[in-house]
């Protein structure tokens, strides 16, 4: 299976032309309701017809891949397929409601929320659990607040927040947003958790340990109890970042370790869609104890009804409401259809995906057992060629040079929702180009809409929106 | 049964039992769990008690389950607004080439949704008129909050003063205190004058300690801010950041962001492309060219590829987590592209007269519902003596909340905004509806 992606080209300097390109008008501002030091002097806009707009997005949609064009193995976003019922369940129309409606109104979209929040606890483990974060970082930071907030509660300040080298860049961000100062632990030999790093590291001013679980190499950090021990001695808490949670479900459940908070990207692990960048959701859950510090509102049910409450020692608010409803609602259905059996197949089916993967490929795949993914090293090539190389191959490439452990890493998740047939076309593709010299990686790609882009040239000379273009 | 999966199994897993057998053997193993690198002291061989069901049932289910909502006519705004969307936005946004990709990591095979993105960025640059914005935030909330943070970062003084109006949505005040939360900045309220920026007053507060003035046009109560050439000059002779909150509709029409000296423009940008959805919506964030590397979240630029042409790209990625880690602008990550495409396409649908017309009726529909409810026994509107964009407050000489309360066994949401007030949404009103909605209130009110 290969395929050239579609190539719409206006002339030899562009290809599909701007909106702008093709026709603007200034809007009418003369007859404006209000006086005139209070409106603005002029507005120039694309001014196209409807057949002229269905044409540039359906243009446009066909130069872009995703994952229902073909196998999509980025590592660590989890590219499954996103069954297309769940648009039609969270487009009913009942549900779209105003945010600030009385509960005592929404009675049905609270009760949703209350059955999610239900089936995540569940699945992690977790005692209570937030919808309101919109993302997995949004999660994160959430957890983060939780941790500060319960601390501070307890009289104690700490001051710093421990990160795995090998960690999403979130984890980092998001505890320095909260304005902790972020220790690094270097990893061990065999690419888990070294515990006398982890030893060293850990003081009083402890507040957190971010972890994910397995790790962004997809080892199962085989020494999480004993971690978890060490953390809460030090008086820490203990995070899951739920990234990687494709790789357990029904398996092992992050609060059956020890974990006291972590957040579930609902549009990696219960296939919501993507959206070419988002939007996701990233609800956090919490052991009991942490409950009191969740964000506001949280939903819960009383004789029957349902209605919003401010937990006691609440964080205040992540999102202006109650978060990403639409997302929820596809990640609910998805839950739905699945349940247990359904749940649990799909991580033994993405865990054996990724082995078989690993086992085909020709590149060096170092550490392992692998669970939803695994690493592997370009060797002599640049890892960001060969994942070009990959795009003449009828694939998408998976996450490269990261994580910085393995050398010109090619991190690969292929998910549950390929066969066999895909896996071996995926490995063909890893194996070609592993073949294949310099000249061949540098000319790639050839076969999708666009060649090669200049991504220096790109950070040199900015032009971010079409009125720079023509400033030219 | 196709043969596809077990029947107990995933639906969107493939494999057959024969694959599978094939590809256990080709690692080495006999079962699926054998794979499972677990202590048996943290194995989970529980259940979750979660019963599969059909399509069809969920889609039943949760049918019937949002139906429990009382059917209500929203007179809600506050910075969720339903502006109807064509049925062009659904058809084409939801193209699974765009709707099933993730961030554009490869553009090559990527142009089409970067390039729907860049003309995003470029539609916000027109209505703002500042040279940068961004592919999209969570919402106008956290979009505050990243205002608050750039302003952290940018300052030059010692000051740790973020000024924000005492009027101003509970859950953007809330969001900002936890943005700022990581910094030693700290968030103040200074008074407002009928609807409007109180001058005087914020003149007063603002010393050299300030590094960050907030203030909405529309305000949150509706009011269109007249002062905002005197809010911008205040904050910049005080070398603070000047943010304005707005949103696309209502850019519109009223003046240029920065005409009137904004450095960063945040607001509610999902008030295109998104009907109310329970408070998903999308972040706007625009700023000024001089600050684009101190910017949050994806920026898409224009460059070209090995044939000459003009492509796009994600670009200034070292400002981002992924990279940059906790020096990072921001932590976000994943966004609300989606969300962006969407918007995109109901600005272009619209072109500029439609836009301009959706914020022309979004001012006259206040000022006739207005001008209808105050001429009800018991009411008086508009509360403040401004213009009003979509909403406006009203007072009631009964207690608002009774009001509220008697106006939704009606059939009608309204905002409670104190003891005796209350606002209203005017443009949510379809028309037809606006003499039901009076003789309601009428019923009520008196």
């Amino acid at each position: 299976m290969n395929y050239d992606q579609a190539r719409w080209t206006d002339d030899d300097e562009r290809y599909e032309p701007l909106l702008s390109e093709k026709h603007t008008a200034e809007a009418d501002l003369d007859d404006a309701p209000l006086p005139d030091e209070l409106t603005r002097d002029s507005l120039e806009l694309p001014d196209l017809s409807e057949p002229e707009l269905a044409r540039h997005y359906t243009r446009l949609s066909e130069m872009n891949y995703g994952v229902d064009s073909g196998p999509y193995p980025l590592g660590s976003c989890t590219m499954k397929y996103n069954p297309k019922f769940t648009e039609d369940v969270a487009a009913i129309e009942a549900g779209a409601v105003h945010p600030d409606r009385s509960p005592e109104s929404v009675q049905g979209n609270l009760e949703l929320l209350y059955d999610l929040q239900d089936y995540l606890g569940r699945i992690g483990g977790m005692d209570a659990v937030t919808l309101q974060p919109p993302a997995g970082a949004a999660g994160e930071f959430t957890g983060v607040l939780v941790a500060k907030a319960y601390h501070e509660h307890n009289g104690d300040e700490r001051s710093e927040i421990i990160v795995p080298e090998s960690a999403h860049g979130t984890n980092f961000a998001s505890a320095a947003l909260a304005g902790f100062d972020v220790v690094s632990l270097p990893g061990g030999d065999d690419g888990r958790v070294d515990l006398d790093a982890l030893e060293s590291a850990l003081s009083d001013e402890t507040a957190l340990l971010m972890l994910t679980n397995p790790n962004t190499l997809g080892l199962f950090e085989r020494d999480i109890e004993e971690i978890s021990e060490m953390v809460h001695d030090a008086g820490g808490l203990l995070y899951y970042d739920g990234a990687n949670l494709n790789a357990l479900l029904g398996r092992a459940r992050p609060g059956d370790m020890g974990f006291d908070i972590m957040h579930y990207n609902v549009h990696k692990t219960f296939a919501t869609p993507h959206g070419g960048g988002g939007p996701g959701a990233g609800p956090v859950g919490v052991v009991g104890e942490l409950a009191p510090f969740l964000p506001k509102p949280q939903v819960e049910k009383r004789d029957g009804t349902y209605d919003l409450f401010d937990p006691e020692h609440s964080i205040g608010k992540v999102h202006g409401s109650l978060g990403n409803w639409l997302v929820l609602v596809k990640a609910y259905a998805y839950i739905a259809r699945l349940g247990d059996p359904g749940l649990a197949d799909a991580s033994a089916k993405a865990v054996l995906n990724a082995n078989y993967l690993a086992s085909q490929i020709e590149y060096e795949v170092p550490y392992g057992p692998f669970h939803h993914e695994f690493v592997a090293s370009a060797g002599d090539q640049d890892a960001a060629d060969v994942a070009k190389r990959m795009l003449d191959y009828g694939v998408h490439p998976p996450t490269t040079k990261w994580p910085e452990i393995v050398g010109e890493a090619l991190m690969t998740e292929p998910t549950e929702i390929e066969n066999k047939t895909t896996l071996d076309q995926l490995a063909d593709a890893f194996n070609a180009v592993a073949d294949e010299d310099q000249d061949a990686l540098a000319a790639a790609p050839e076969r999708t809409a666009a060649r090669r882009i200049d991504q220096t040239g790109a950070a040199r000379n900015l032009r971010l929106s079409w009125q720079a273009l023509d400033d030219e | 049964m196709s043969g596809h999966h077990t029947p107990q199994g995933s639906p969107f897993a493939p494999h057959t039992a024969t694959d599978t057998e094939a590809m256990l053997d080709a690692v080495g193993v006999e079962t699926e769990a054998e794979l499972f690198d677990i202590p048996d002291s943290v194995r989970f061989d529980g259940e979750f008690g979660i019963e599969p069901r059909s399509e069809r049932a969920i889609r039943a289910e949760v049918a019937q389950t949002v139906e429990k909502n009382d059917d209500l006519v929203e007179l809600l705004g506050r910075g969720h607004y339903s502006h109807y969307v064509p049925s062009l936005v659904d058809h084409l946004s939801l193209r699974s080439e765009f709707l099933t990709s993730y961030t554009q990591y490869q553009p090559e095979v990527t142009q089409g949704f970067l390039q729907a993105l860049f003309e995003y960025q470029s539609l916000l640059v027109e209505l703002t008129g500042l040279g940068v914005a961004n592919c999209s935030m969570y919402d106008a909330a956290t979009a505050l909050g990243e205002a608050a943070t750039l302003a952290d970062r940018l300052r030059q003084t010692s000051g740790t003063r973020v000024l924000v109006p005492e009027q101003l949505a509970d859950g953007r005040r809330e969001v900002l205190a936890n943005y700022v939360g990581g910094t030693d900045l700290v968030v103040e309220a200074y008074p407002m004058d009928d609807g409007n920026v109180d001058v005087e007053a914020l003149g007063n507060a603002l010393d050299d300690e300030a590094v960050m003035v907030y203030a909405e046009n529309p305000t949150v109560r509706g009011c269109v801010e007249e002062s905002l050439e005197t809010v911008g000059d205040l904050a910049h002779d005080n070398d603070a950041l000047f943010c304005l909150g707005s949103d696309p509709v209502s850019l519109a029409l009223l003046q240029e962001p920065a005409s009137v000296g904004a450095d960063v423009v945040v607001g509610a940008a999902a008030v295109l492309g998104l009907p109310t959805s329970y408070g998903m919506g999308m972040g706007l964030f625009a700023t000024r060219e001089e600050y684009v590397r101190q910017v949050p979240g994806r920026l898409v630029g224009a460059s070209t590829d090995d044939t000459g042409r003009r492509t796009y790209t994600l670009t200034l990625q070292t400002r981002e987590q992924h990279i940059r880690r906790e020096r990072a602008t921001s932590n976000i990550c994943t966004n609300q592209a989606w969300v962006a495409l969407r918007a995109a396409i109901h600005a272009a649908s619209l072109g500029p007269d439609g836009l301009a017309d959706l914020a022309t009726e979004a001012v006259t529909d206040a000022q006739e519902l207005a001008d209808r409810v105050t001429e009800v026994v018991g009411v008086k509107a508009p509360v403040h003596d401004r213009h009003h964009v979509r909403e406006f407050v009203a007072r009631t000489d009964q207690p608002a909340p009774a009001v509220a309360a008697d106006l939704e066994d009606e059939g009608y949401a309204v905002h409670v905004l104190g003891e005796h007030q209350i606002q209203l949404n005017a443009n949510a009103l379809a028309e037809g509806e606006v003499d039901e909605f009076v003789d309601a209130l009428a019923e009520v009110a008196r």
